[in-house]
């Protein structure tokens, strides 16, 4: 038993809904109880779906569960079957099902249904969403492929396409920004799954040279599976940022024998020129905490630090799936990772590595902006204004462009910041104001009032920061301080005193703290 | 245990009533643990711990969680494979939860412990748990439990739950042993069923100028305090999902008026006057009271309804309000019904409501979704109403539809939220006509 106030990751079903939903002509019928049907909203609400999900629920209720849950569950099969004549038909149970043990799987199987069936066994209470979603994939690839023999790729140089899904962070956009960009490389996209694949598109999976895992967290699985059985590479770099977009030209070049030359010299992102132009200088540097699933955590670390200049300060996910691999890109920017699923736990590490730009899902964002601090979305889980109507990849080259718009946004202009700092007694640039264009949020710096003192007393040795008393001179000159620094200027004056054994910080002190902790 | 999702059919006697037709399949309504979206932020001191699944807790976050990011008075206990297996101890883990949530939240004065589908399943005690606890942190904290599963409660059931729950625990404190002695005049009034602030406000006043001096309302801003309930207490409802917590009040001796929802003019000043007769409010003095308010909600309203009159308005069965809201739109709104579907039909809470309504309205009770869905095709009403699973496919489909869970997350009722409430259906129709991009 775990408490849990909010999640980032919902239920295997629901991963198993997102895969369904992706595809043309299939349909999923979950035994559920009522209530479960809320799952609809996440894809008619947040990415304002024009049609339902292909879910059929089988609601049962307290006086089914004495009598017959597993002819309920049998009847909507057929009666889903019958309604929406999909190609292939899902089956599976929401957390209540499993403890009743109707098994959906063996129950379908034995309605001589004319379409494929595929049964999923997804565990409720041990795993989540995004196992949901990837085990539906493979599931599926499986079950339509098992018996196939391996067979010669296409003459002409082709890639799949795997993991793009619904409420997957801008799939839609990245996908079409990818295949535009595989076609300038003369490569062609032979399937994209599960985004807007039919079964038959499942079916002629192993024609391509090479499997693009586009989202792990999704796809990986379904990706080694088809490596062990049709000797399908798998290109599994995640082209978000310049870099990354350039060795995954590469290696799709690699695989497939094209030539990647004219699109690396085409390089079509402005990411880095504006990047190398002087007014970006103020990016130096500047404290990002980056938190979401695996994928877009670890991309947008690289991004952050090589292409922008930021300074990683903080990095976690909550996919434990991929909890190694984070880890180890936490240790290169001399981190520790943060592995949790846990928002409480997050929002402490945010405090405590005083970042000046949190790169987050929408539980971040409202972190953030309870603590005043500038945040861009940058991973699921995302809300409805997280789904953009212009194109907004995160991939390629135009994702590149993307990325920088979006993520400078939220920080103050390097002009803007120097005034700030020049005229801290400006009126309109106290602790309430926040740069013009983020003035909707407000700032919120701890209104935790600070002890002063006006008299000296003599230095008694303290070694608890709590002891430690402001003058009032160094309190007023700790107002001039611009806000958005001011925070990390108490802390680091009260950690000096409190190392040097002093209860009171003077004037001095404050200017011998910062001379200590510049570098 | 499942009685109270099944309609509670009393006869209503000599009264030809509506046929209903019942139906049985897919619902397109969320479980009774999405009523504490609303509770948790209406009685101030509580804290709602959902025992329950990874399922649930996406529930409550994604139907209005990221509506209201402020540090939520609710959670989950989210069970596990060890809890499942017997090997942890449900005690000892639900009191490990517990005490992390005190000790972060000590200000709570009263838990809620709210059963789910897999807890009533595997068949949790949570009664003996939450006696358990409040044994150990007494005088600190009570712990009550109820059940908000979705395989016996819909939507606003839950907080029917809620609130029987809460009148057992008034009932056990109050010495009455029922409705024995039912001549003694009414002297206390309990409004039943969560409103807004305002609205709550608005009431008051009312009902401080119409001379009923003891009025409580439940659920009140504290649960801890808990109003006091006997013979001489009577109770009206406020939202028409109360039933069950009504029967229990009954049972500790107050007594019901039954009466229209304050829903629009004519269902205010019907609730109003209901309650009124029951104290004994001298006729003219009532006029008095409610002349100006009801004059000036009839000018707003006035402005409102044209725009509303002669459509065609069809209903999918969410929160138990399709039938007031229904009969306000056909009697004051002069809106067309063509069918209102509701979760269930509780006729101690409804059965004046569906007197009021016309006789050629299809009523449907419970819901099979994708036959609704082909009613709904062929009828091509001006307006549904609907839930948000549904509200965008259908607008893709060019049908307008009107969000149900707004009228359970906004004022609507009384007097001054009359023009509100019909505002709240014109929209969707004024918006269409303003909008000059292609469909």
């Amino acid at each position: 038993m775990k408490l849990s106030l909010w999640t980032y990751e919902g239920p295997t079903h629901v991963g198993a809904m997102r895969v369904v939903n992706s595809m043309r002509n299939s349909h999923f019928v979950l035994h559920a109880p009522q209530g479960d049907t809320y799952a609809d909203l996440l894809f008619t609400m947040i990415e304002r779906q024009g049609r339902r999900p292909p879910v059929t629920y089988t609601t049962f209720q307290a006086r089914d569960l004495g009598a017959d849950t597993a002819k309920l569950f049998v009847d909507s099969v057929a009666e889903a079957a019958d309604r929406f004549k999909p190609e292939v038909m899902f089956v599976g149970e929401s957390c209540t099902a499993e403890l009743i043990q109707d098994q959906p799987g063996s129950l379908a199987a034995g309605m001589a249904l004319d379409i494929p069936v595929v049964p999923l066994e997804l565990p409720a209470y041990s795993r989540k969403e995004n196992h949901g979603a990837s085990e539906t994939l493979y599931g599926l690839v499986r079950a339509v492929l098992k018996g196939a023999e391996p067979q010669p790729p296409d003459s002409e140089p082709s890639v799949n396409l795997i993991g793009p899904s619904s409420l997957g962070f801008r799939a839609r956009d990245d996908v079409r920004e990818i295949s535009a960009l595989l076609q300038r490389m003369g490569v062609r996209v032979n399937v994209v799954a599960p985004l807007d694949a039919g079964l038959a598109d499942i079916a002629r999976l192993p024609k391509a040279m090479a499997n693009v895992c586009l989202y792990p967290e999704v796809g990986r699985t379904t990706c080694d599976w088809l490596k062990r059985k049709f000797k399908q590479p798998v290109i599994d770099i995640v082209p978000i940022g310049v870099g990354a977009t350039r060795e995954f030209v590469q290696a799709v070049a690699d695989c497939t024998g094209v030539d990647p030359a004219p699109v690396l010299q085409a390089d079509a992102s402005r990411l880095p020129w504006y990047s190398r132009s002087i007014d970006s200088n103020y990016l130096t540097a500047k404290r990002v905490f980056i938190f979401g699933d695996a994928t877009h955590a670890l991309a947008a670390a690289r991004v952050a630090t090589q292409e922008l200049g930021f300074d990683v300060v903080g990095l976690g996910t909550y996919s434990r799936e991929f909890a190694r691999e984070v880890r180890s890109a936490a240790e290169s920017y001399g981190l520790t990772a943060l592995i949790t699923d846990d928002y409480l736990e997050v929002e402490e590490a945010v405090k405590q590595s005083e970042p000046e730009l949190v790169l987050g899902t929408q539980m971040e964002r409202h972190v953030a902006k309870r603590l005043g601090i500038g945040c861009c979305v940058i991973s699921a889980p995302f809300h409805v204004e997280d789904v953009p109507a212009r194109y907004a990849p995160q991939m390629g080259y135009e994702g590149a462009n993307v990325l920088f718009d979006t993520w400078v946004h939220p920080l103050m202009m390097g002009l803007e910041e120097h005034l700030l700092g020049m005229f801290t007694d400006d009126f309109e640039f106290n602790d309430t104001q926040m740069p013009s264009h983020l003035a909707h949020r407000g700032s919120q710096e701890s209104a935790t009032p600070v002890a002063t003192v006006d008299a000296v007393p003599a230095t008694p040795v303290v070694d608890d920061v709590d002891d430690i008393r402001w003058s009032t001179d160094a309190e007023q000159e700790l107002k001039k301080v611009p806000f958005f620094v001011r925070g990390k200027a108490r802390r680091n004056t009260e950690r000096y005193a409190c190392q040097q054994g002093l209860s009171h910080i003077s004037l001095e002190t404050l200017y011998d703290a910062k001379a200590y902790y510049s570098n | 245990m499942a009685a109270s999702m099944q309609s509670i059919q009393r006869d209503s006697a000599a009264r030809p009533s509506i046929p209903i037709i019942q139906e049985r399949g897919q619902r397109e309504v969320f479980c009774g643990l999405t009523s504490i979206v609303w509770l948790h932020r209406r009685m101030q001191d509580a804290f709602f711990l959902v025992v329950g699944s990874r399922t649930c807790a996406h529930l409550l976050q994604s139907a209005a969680g990221v509506m209201i990011f402020a540090e939520p008075r609710f959670g989950t206990a989210i069970l596990d494979d060890r809890d499942l297996s017997g090997h942890a101890d449900f005690n000892d883990e639900l009191e490990k939860v517990t005490r992390q949530l005190i000790e972060r939240r000590p200000e709570i004065r009263t838990l809620f412990l709210v059963g789910s589908c897999p807890s009533e399943v595997i068949k949790l005690d949570l009664d003996k748990a939450a006696d358990r606890l409040t044994h150990q942190y007494a005088g600190q904290l009570r712990v009550i439990s109820y059940t908000g599963s979705g395989i016996e409660t819909t939507f606003t059931q839950g907080e029917d739950k809620c609130l029987t729950a809460l009148a057992s625990d008034i009932r056990r404190a109050s010495t009455s042993r029922g409705a024995t002695n039912s001549s003694l005049p009414a002297t206390r009034l309990l409004v039943l069923g969560t409103l807004a602030d305002i609205v709550e406000d608005q009431f008051s006043r009312l009902f401080d100028s119409l001379g009923i001096e003891s009025v409580s309302f439940l659920p009140g801003k504290k649960s801890a305090e808990l109003p006091r309930i006997d013979e001489r207490t009577r109770v009206v409802l406020a939202q028409p999902y109360t039933g069950e917590a009504l029967r229990e009040l009954e049972r500790a001796g107050a007594r019901h008026i039954d009466a229209l929802y304050p829903f629009g003019v004519e269902g205010t000043r019907a609730w109003l006057k209901a309650i009124a007769d029951a104290f004994e409010v001298d006729a003219a003095l009532f006029e008095r009271v409610i002349e100006a308010p009801a004059a000036r909600a009839r000018t707003a309203l006035a402005r409102v309804s044209p725009s509303l009159a002669g459509r065609r308005i069809s209903f999918f069965p969410d929160s138990q309000l399709e039938i007031p809201l229904a009969r306000f739109l056909h009697q004051e709104c002069d809106m067309q019904l063509v069918e209102v579907g509701t979760p269930y039909v509780d006729r101690q809470c409804v059965g004046s409501e569906i007197d009021a309504l016309p006789r050629d309205v299809r009523l449907t009770e419970g819901q099979h979704v994708d036959r609704q869905l082909e009613r709904l095709r062929s009828d091509k009403p001006d307006l549904t109403v609907c839930g948000m699973g549904l509200g965008n496919p259908l607008e893709a489909e060019g049908l307008a539809t009107k969000w149900s869970i707004e009228l359970v997350f906004s004022p609507i009722h009384g007097f001054e939220q009359a023009a509100d409430l019909a505002a709240l259906f014109a929209k969707p129709l004024a918006r269409r006509e303003k909008l000059q991009v292609p469909a």
